[in-house]
Parts: structure tokens; sequence; C-alpha cells
């Protein structure tokens, strides 16, 4: 069993797997049932500043799109902060974290966007004993309507002044947790950095709306025949998380700067990729509400046979391994050339390709009277839609062709060397290869 | 399900009374089939080997194209099928269709066994001779029969079949099963890729997790629990898959368990039985030494010796022994039986604890006159021989085959019978079928192989003088909650009795406190003597199951453990 202890920000942890600020991690019950279970740190529920607490809607606050099988993909909530008194929560906080010194205790936050309502929160915070602080720039609805969460997170110069604050009024880490309803997650990013933030965390929920009831025409989830968008997580965003993640660990400006990732983490496989492209943990949510705590086991004994497997002993080896193989379009390299290629002894002969190839792609898939599907080398372009479609697992997939073969569509000679757009000779900017 | 009268059975015209009275209905591959599989036909040899057709009674059920080099590792696609739904769809591996028509082909064999003895007419065939005789059937057909009775899945169908665990809270299957596997955690860590981590969450709890997996009737323990099964008759395979990360694990050749730091105690087990062996293992996984002493010259118990052969294929009980054995800190002696070549007393003070897993080594008697001069032979010793047996087609077995009983034992014994090529066999029990201790399951699987069932009846007299004959019943009634037997009676022509009535506990050590007859037990295995315990077979409580076994011999340890360093 390989070693899965994490340092981050120097908040150690006995693995990598937290749960995200959410219902999850709501009341010290939960939390204390969620480290018996073995998680390795929590984000506590978001807490808003003193006074009334919010109040959430009494209806569904759930909506969702299932698999065939109604295996949850995608979720979407219009839940708000913590609507529980502050002083509960934080003496709370502190008696968990007493009990459970090992484990990583943070502690979400969301006041106002005015220096005083952080000053008076961060030492109450500061008296818990947790371990740090995260920033909640990302919720998108309702708290964002009364220019908290994603309204703080849309705005890079509020991200910056309000890091800025917490960094002065409070001395453990803070991380700014991110909203990906944004064109460009870098900008955010980079104002955390600059704001002194010790890390980022990514993503918060996507405005959503995951159906219509097309009976009463309303939005869904819907309270009394009204809907409004939600946040959407679960497996279903991880793609777009895991881009996002990729983005800030390789760009130049943020270069180092730690990230805890976020968005559909539901195995240990997802975890191990969000690690590699530069996450130094992971924060898990829908994962959790779907199938109960139990399941970070899963999470734990996978992660740590695939490290022994490939020979990692840390997880710290692991973090941001693949970023160097992230890069921009324009640095691929066209010189690679590849042909779809289907197996005719696995082939079920459905047809899908076809259909898929004839219908939307470049028509290089020929069908026999007897249902034979074969590749036509001189018009596949290699799209991969082919590979994708088609039900059966390594039935169709991409040959590389060697240097020196023949690339029958273009009629030109597969060449050795790496050629990008850059210095292709149809791309008006391009420079003469160096 | 429909079935045929017992009776019904060997009549192959029955066919076509099925074929009108059932039009092939939707879906209806499976309740169809439990009507007419007895005369299905399943030809894999059309030209080319690329097509099969399922026939039944001459009607074509299913076309199956089949794709490139013969049978090999090929996807088949169920291209046709009359009257009804493909029973599968999409590619299906070699092995689906076995599995999905693995019946069919079965019985096809069956069937078709039983047109060519009616083409044949007078001429005798092995299979028609009387008597008791070796080699009713080819050394091509009898591998046919013995061989995997579910073949394992591939990774493709393993993953499949795991995402429909429903990853339930507090699983019911769980509390279903005596070792307490946390069943949805192992099919989690299938579904995502690392049957590694499976097999050890299996084995954590059940160190023969991979026979348990092919013995385990699971259709009475964690499958009948599944929720899946509760709500759509069709639970999540859970044997299957648990077979599936045992195999990978062990095909690896990889023992997960370490020993902790010596102990310097030493603790002897009498049996290398799955209650022994699994004593051992989780007292050497302790850091203590064991010696096993056992009777036999093979361990394994009645994994080795029990088992139906179609169950445990390629030596599998041996195969898993000396795996478990990889964890180091274990002697077996061969040989050895207690009360001859050592005793409980000389046990005791030569270790620090004792732990008795010797099974069941009497057999209960029918107290018929004639039982005595070998007409009527133990249902567990033919099995026995039979699972030893080098070579099948060297097995005599008679003709005309009755097994008294209705337990395992008498299902294993009537199946394995017939599938040696006895032409008629019927198992005879005493009381209603329903309180037959052989689940619905293993019931439906014999009567799938042609065994007739036959409920309500007691035996009164063997037949025959020198040679058996028949076998006498008498047909029983409840009387007052008593089971009595009434004068209507009937018999069976025999020349093969095998009785199947129930094993006992034999060669008890004095002293020990019995419960009924079985060794008395605390809940964690103790005995009436201090420093011995049992479990298993041999110990009162609990079904006499392998699972059972692994459970009270696993338990057991963790209590001597307790007291040994307590
Ligand atoms: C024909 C048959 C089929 C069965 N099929 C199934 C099935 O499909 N699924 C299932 O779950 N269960 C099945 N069972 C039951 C299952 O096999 C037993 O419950 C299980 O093997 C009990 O394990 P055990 O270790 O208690 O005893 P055993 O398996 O009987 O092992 C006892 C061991 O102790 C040895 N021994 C006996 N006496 C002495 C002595 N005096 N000194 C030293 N050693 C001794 C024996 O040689 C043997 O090795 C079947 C049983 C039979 C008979
Ligand atoms: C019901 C619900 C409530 C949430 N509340 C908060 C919150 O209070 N603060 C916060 O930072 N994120 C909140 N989130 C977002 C999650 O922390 C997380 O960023 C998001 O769900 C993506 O992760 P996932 O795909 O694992 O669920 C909430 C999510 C859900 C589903
Ligand atoms: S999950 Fe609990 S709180 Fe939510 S709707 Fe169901 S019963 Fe009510």
């Amino acid at each position: 069993m390989a070693d899965l202890t994490t340092d981050f920000l120097g908040i150690k942890s006995p693995n990598p797997f937290w749960l995200a600020s959410a219902p999850p991690t709501d009341k010290e019950y939960n939390v204390r049932r969620a480290f018996d279970a073995g998680w390795g740190g929590v984000v506590w529920k978001t807490l808003g500043a003193e006074g009334p607490p919010v109040v959430n809607v009494n209806g569904p606050r759930y909506g969702a799109i299932w698999g065939a099988d109604r295996r949850l993909l995608g979720l979407n909530n219009i839940e708000l902060i913590t609507d529980r008194p502050l002083q509960t929560n934080l003496e709370e906080i502190a008696r968990v974290k007493a009990d459970y010194p090992d484990r990583a205790m943070i502690v979400s936050l969301m006041v106002p966007c005015d220096e005083e309502s952080w000053k008076a929160i961060l030492p109450r915070v500061a008296e818990t004993g947790a371990d740090g602080i995260e920033l909640n720039f990302g919720c998108p609805h309702g708290m964002s309507e009364r220019g908290m969460g994603a309204a703080v997170g849309q705005v890079p110069e509020y991200v910056e002044m309000v890091t800025r604050w917490c960094k002065m009024y409070y001395d453990k880490p803070v991380i700014v947790k991110l909203t990906p309803n944004i064109a460009d997650i870098r900008g955010p990013a980079r104002a955390a950095k600059n704001g002194g933030a010790d890390a980022v965390s990514l993503i918060n929920t996507i405005n959503s709306i995951t159906g219509v009831n097309l009976d009463s025409m309303s939005p869904e989830p819907m309270i009394d025949g009204r809907g409004t968008h939600g946040g959407y997580c679960g497996p279903a965003v991880k793609p777009i998380a895991l881009n996002m993640v990729a983005e800030i660990a390789r760009d130049a400006e943020t270069l180092g700067l730690p990230i805890s990732g976020i968005g559909g983490v539901t195995t240990w496989r997802d975890a191990a990729e969000f690690i590699s492209l530069g996450a130094g943990n992971v924060q898990v949510c829908t994962a959790a509400m779907t199938y109960g705590f139990k399941i970070v086991q899963e999470m734990i004994s996978g992660l740590s046979q695939w490290m022994d497997e490939k020979g990692y002993t840390s997880v710290e080896q692991v973090v941001g391994r693949a970023v160097p193989n992230v890069t921009d379009w324009q640095y691929l390299n066209l010189n690679h050339v590849t042909k779809a290629r289907i197996d005719q002894d696995l082939c079920i002969k459905c047809g899908r390709c076809y259909a898929a190839c004839e219908d939307t792609s470049h028509q290089a898939i020929s069908m026999s009277p007897d249902r034979v599907f074969e590749v036509m080398d001189d018009e596949c372009v290699a799209c991969n839609l082919c590979v994708n479609v088609c039900p059966v697992e390594d039935c169709i997939t991409m040959e590389v062709l060697q240097p020196g073969a023949m690339d029958e569509r273009t009629g030109s000679v597969v060449e050795d060397t790496y050629a990008n757009w850059t210095t292709h000779p149809n791309n008006p900017s391009a420079k003469a290869a160096e | 399900m429909l079935y045929f009268g017992a009776a019904a059975w060997p009549v192959c015209g029955v066919r076509m009374r099925v074929a009108q009275a059932r039009p092939w209905p939707l879906h209806g591959f499976k309740a169809g089939l439990a009507g007419c599989r007895k005369h299905c036909v399943v030809d894999f040899s059309a030209q080319e080997m690329s097509i099969c057709r399922v026939t039944v009674g001459g009607v074509v059920l299913a076309v199956i194209a089949a794709r490139a080099n013969s049978f090999a590792e090929n996807h088949y696609f169920p291209i046709a099928c009359f009257g009804g739904r493909p029973p599968v769809q999409g590619a299906v591996s070699r092995k689906r269709v076995f599995q999905k028509f693995y019946h069919l082909v079965r019985d096809a064999d069956l069937c078709s066994t039983i047109q060519s003895s009616q083409r044949e007419s007078a001429m005798t065939t092995p299979q028609r001779s009387d008597g008791v005789q070796p080699g009713r059937l080819e050394p091509s057909t009898l591998d046919q029969n013995f061989r995997d009775a579910y073949p394992p899945y591939d990774a493709h169908e393993a993953v499949v079949a795991a995402d429909r665990c429903y990853f339930c809270h507090d699983a019911p299957c769980i509390t279903a099963c005596p070792t307490e596997i946390d069943i949805p955690l192992f099919i989690r860590q299938i579904a995502t890729g690392t049957p590694d981590a499976a097999a050890r969450t299996i084995l954590d709890q059940n160190i023969l997790g991979g026979m348990c997996a092919r013995v385990c009737p699971t259709e009475t323990l964690c499958e009948q629990a599944c929720v899946r099964e509760a709500a759509e008759g069709k639970p999540v395979e859970i044997g299957q898959l648990q077979r599936y990360a045992t195999d990978t694990l062990m095909a690896k050749d990889i023992h997960p368990f370490k020993r902790a730091a010596p102990t310097g105690k030493t603790v002897a087990v009498v049996g290398a039985g799955p209650a022994g062996l699994a004593c051992a293992h989780r007292l050497a996984l302790h850091g203590h030494d064991v010696v096993i002493f056992e009777a036999r010259a093979k361990g394994g118990g009645l994994n080795e010796f029990g088992i139906a052969a179609y169950k445990s294929t390629d030596d599998f009980a041996q195969r898993e022994l000396n795996w478990l054995l990889q964890i180091g800190g274990i002697e077996i002696r061969y040989d050895q039986r207690l009360g001859q070549q050592t005793s409980l007393q000389a046990l005791r003070d030569a270790y620090d604890a004792v732990f008795l897993g010797m099974g069941l080594t009497g057999v209960n008697a029918l107290g018929l006159a004639g039982e005595e001069t070998g007409h009527a032979e133990d249902a567990v010793d033919f099995i026995a021989e039979l699972r030893q047996a080098q070579e099948l087609g060297a097995l005599p077995i008679g003709r005309r085959v009755v097994v008294i009983g209705g337990g395992m034992t008498a299902i294993d014994a009537g199946v394995q019978a017939k599938l040696l090529g006895a032409e008629e066999v019927s198992i005879v029990y005493r009381r209603g079928q329903d309180a037959m201790s052989a689940s619905r399951h293993e019931q439906e699987h014999a009567q799938r192989k042609g065994v007739r069932l036959i409920c309500n009846a007691a035996p009164v007299g063997i037949e025959g003088n020198g040679t058996l004959t028949g076998v006498t019943f008498a047909y029983t009634e409840m009387q007052g909650g008593k089971l009595v037997t009434t004068e209507d009676r009937f018999t069976l022509p025999a020349d093969q009795v095998f009785k199947a009535i129930g094993q006992t506990l034999a060669g008890v050590p004095d002293g020990l406190a019995l419960d009924g007859r079985k060794i008395a037990v605390s809940e964690t295995g103790a005995t009436s003597i201090k420093g011995v315990w049992a479990g298993g077979d041999c110990a009162a409580g609990g079904d006499d199951l392998t699972v059972t076994a692994v459970a009270e011999g696993r338990d057991a340890a963790e209590d001597m453990h307790r007291s040994l360093m307590g």
C-alpha cells in the first residue's frame, strides 16, 4: 500500500481526499462520521457573517440528470451557504478539530465584500484551531445576487482585494475557491496569487438548468411552478474542471501555485487525473452525496494500488506529471498521422461507425452487402469519431503511420520531424523554422 | 417457470406439446426454455463454424453469427431469434454465449443422447446396458459434462455486471453473507478497475473467498438479499464477481497478507477443511505457529472430496490450499487422525490451544434390510471417489440410479451420476419439495440435467437377491405433525442406490459437551473444555456450508488469539 499522506500548504492529511464545502460538511455529526469513514480532511460548509442566518428554499434544492440505469451523472443545486448560526458552527469546528488532529480542517467563508466583515470573522475562525480557510468566491446562485460568491469571483480585482484582507487578518493558509462561470479561469487565479493566496481550489458549481418540466413549463428543479439556475456538479463537470485546473497549472503567472482539484471526482482514477494535472489534493462533494461517505475506501485502495503499480511512493510524485503534456493547439504535431483500424474479429456489424463517418464525417468507411465495414485510408482524416461511437471496446483503434509510410489521403510520405501550425505554410503568420 | 412433471421427463414427444402450448414468448427465451430446455439443440457445427442455430424440436429459435476463427476468442452476435427477442444483445464473448446458451448446449447433448439412443433401437449402447459399469459416455462428452458449470467472467463482463450494483448503504447482502464480506465495496473496486483491491476486500473477511465464489448457494445468501433481486428478480451477480476478483489476484500468485511478529505460541488444528484452514490462516496472520492434523493424505476437506466436480474445476481446491499456505507458519501433518495417531489430551498437552474442525465423517443409515449387503452406497463416498478419479470414464455407474435424500449431497450425487452417463436418475425425498435443504436453484439444476425429483416418499425395502434390482418406496403423509408412511407404494428399478440422508459427527473426543449431535460451542467457538475451540460442520449452530465453516474457523481464531495474548 503506497503512502497517501499528503502535505498541502503544510496541512497534513492521511490521504488527499477531502470533502468539499457542501452539505456533507455542514455539521459536527456529518464531519465526525466522515472522518471515521476515512476522509483525509474537510472544508466546512461555507459560513456567513454574524447575524440572522441565510434562509434556504423549502422545496427541492436539487435537480439531476441520469444515465439509463439511473446512475447519477450530474447534480444541480440551489442551496445557499450554511443556514445554521455562526457560533454553533465555530464551536463544532473547534470540537471536531480537537478530536481529529490528524485530519485537515478548513473553514469556508463568505461574508460581504468589505474589509470590516472579513476583519470581524477571521479571528473567530482562528480561535477554532482550524488549519486554514477557503474563500468561497464561487457560489453561483442566491449569494451572488447579494454581491458575494460568484459576484466576487468573476471580478479579479475583488478577488485580489479580499484575499489580501484575509492574508492581513489571518495567519494560516488561505485558499481561494474559484468559480467556473467565467470566460478565462486564469484571471481570477492570477488575482488570487497576487493577493497572496496560498492556493486556489476549483471548480465550484456551474450555472445550469437540468431540464424543463414540459407539463408545467418550468425549469428543474422547480419550486411551486418556477425554477432558477442552480450550480451543476458531479461526474458531468469533470472535463470542465480538469481543463481549468490544467490551465492554471501551466500558466506562467501562476506557476507553482498549489491547487486543490474539485469537480466530479467519483473514483480513485478521477482523483489521479486531477493530481496529475497539478492538483495537490482533491475535494469531493457529489460522489459522497450520491453514495455516502464509504466511497472514500475505494478511492484510497484504488489510488494506492495504482501508485504501487506505477512505482510512485508519494502523492507528491504524481502532482503535475501530466502538465508538461498540456499544450496549445498550435503546438500539436501536424506530422503525426494516424488511421482508423477496424478489428474484423471484434466487429459486430452494427454499422454505427459507418453512419457516423458517412453522414457526419469524411465518408471514409465502406460497407459491403454482407455488412463488412472497412476504413478507406485515402479518405480517413483520423478524426476518432468512429472510435468514440463504436459500442465494442477496442474494436476500432487508431494506428500510427510510421515515418516513411505513405498517407494515402494526402499522397505524401509521413515525415520523421515534428512540425506544427506555427511553421505551417498555410499559416499567414508562420515563422520560418529555425 | 414451467416444468414438465417428473414422469414426463424422458419422453421426447413432449417437445411438441410444449411448442404448441407455448408459442415462444417475448423475452421468452428464459421462460420458454424452462419448459423446453431439454429438447433444445444448439448446433455449433454448421458450415465454417460461423453460424450457430438454436433449435427446439426442429423450430429455429435463434441464429447466432460468429465471427472469425471458429470459436476461439471471438464475439458472437445474435442476428435473429424467431418468436422473441434474442436472449443476448450486442456483442458477446464466447463465454457469454456459453453462459446464455449453456443449458441449451448441455441439454442438447442430453437430448441428442436420448434421440440417438432411441434411434439405435435394439443395439445395446454402453448407456443402455444394465448394472454398474464404467465408460458409459465418450471421454469428450464426459469432459463437456464436467467442465466449469458457470464459466468465469472476463474483465469486460465483470465491469458491466459490477455496474449494476447500487452501493447500498448498510447493504443487506453483507448481512446475508456468513463471513460478512463488504460486497458493495469490492464490487465498486471491480467497477473502478482494481480487481486486486476487490480481492483483498473479500479475502480480509473470507480467506477461501475463491472457493466460496464457486460453491456458495448465493441464491439463498447474498444474492437473495440483493435489493435488485427484490426489485427485478435479477440480483447483482455477486458470486461471479467475487470469482472474477479472487481469480484475478490468484492468477498473479499474489498472497496479500503478511504475518505479524511471532508470538511464540503454537496451536493445533484438527482437520484441513474450510473451518480448519480459515482458523489456521487467521492464527498464522496473528503470528502464531500452527500445526494441522489431517486424517486424510490430502487437504481441503470437502472442498477436495465433496463439492461437485463442475463447481471446482482444474484442481482448484489444491491450488487454493497452496495459495493459502503462502502466509507461512502453517504445517500440515497428513494421515494424522485424532483418536488414532493422536488424541485431544496429547494435543492439549503439547500446544497452547486446540481447534477442532473435523467436519462430519459418519453417515446416517437407512435401517433397511439389504443395506448392509453393500447395495446402498454412501453418496459422499461416491462423490469423493469421483472427485479423486483420474479418469471419469473408468468410474462405474448404474444404468438406473436412485438417490435417497433431499440435501446438497443428494443433488450432487444425482446430477453427477447423470453426467457420468446413468440413463435414469431419481432423487427420492421423504418430505415435500419445500422442505428439501438443497436450494430451489440446486433442485432446478438437477431437473435441467434430467434428474427426477420425487418427493413425499420414503424407502421401505431394497429389492433383489444378490444383485440389486430396485427400491420400494411408500408415500408419506403428515399426521398430527408427524411424518408417517402410507400403504401407497411403488418400486423404482435400480442398479445402484446412494444414501444421502445426512452426515454425522463421529469420533468425538471424550469430555466434550454436545449440543444435540454436534459439539457445543459458544458464539466464538469455545467448547466446554478450556483451551479447545471448534467450528465448521462438527460444531453446533450454523448451516453446514463452506462459507459458514470459514466464518466459524476465522472467528474462533480471533477468540483464541485474544485468549492466547490476554
Ligand atoms: C457432497 C457435498 C456437497 C456439498 N456442496 C456444498 C456446496 O456446494 N456449497 C457449500 O457451501 N457447501 C457444500 N457442502 C457442505 C460443505 O462442504 C461443508 O459444510 C464444509 O466443507 C464444512 O467444512 P469443515 O471444515 O467443517 O469440514 P470438512 O470439509 O468436512 O473438513 C474436515 C476435515 O477434517 C478431517 N478430519 C475428519 N476427522 C478427523 C480426525 N479425527 N482427525 C483429523 N482430521 C480429521 C477431514 O479429513 C477433513 O479434511 C457440501 C457437502 C457435501 C457432503
Ligand atoms: C448542495 C451543494 C451545496 C454546496 N454548497 C457549497 C458551499 O456552501 N460552499 C462552497 O464553496 N461550495 C459549495 N458547493 C460546491 C461544492 O463544494 C463543489 O465545489 C462542487 O459541488 C463540485 O464538486 P463535485 O462535483 O464533487 O460535487 C455545494 C455543492 C452542492 C452540491
Ligand atoms: S434526502 Fe432527506 S431531507 Fe432530503 S428530501 Fe429526502 S428525506 Fe428529505
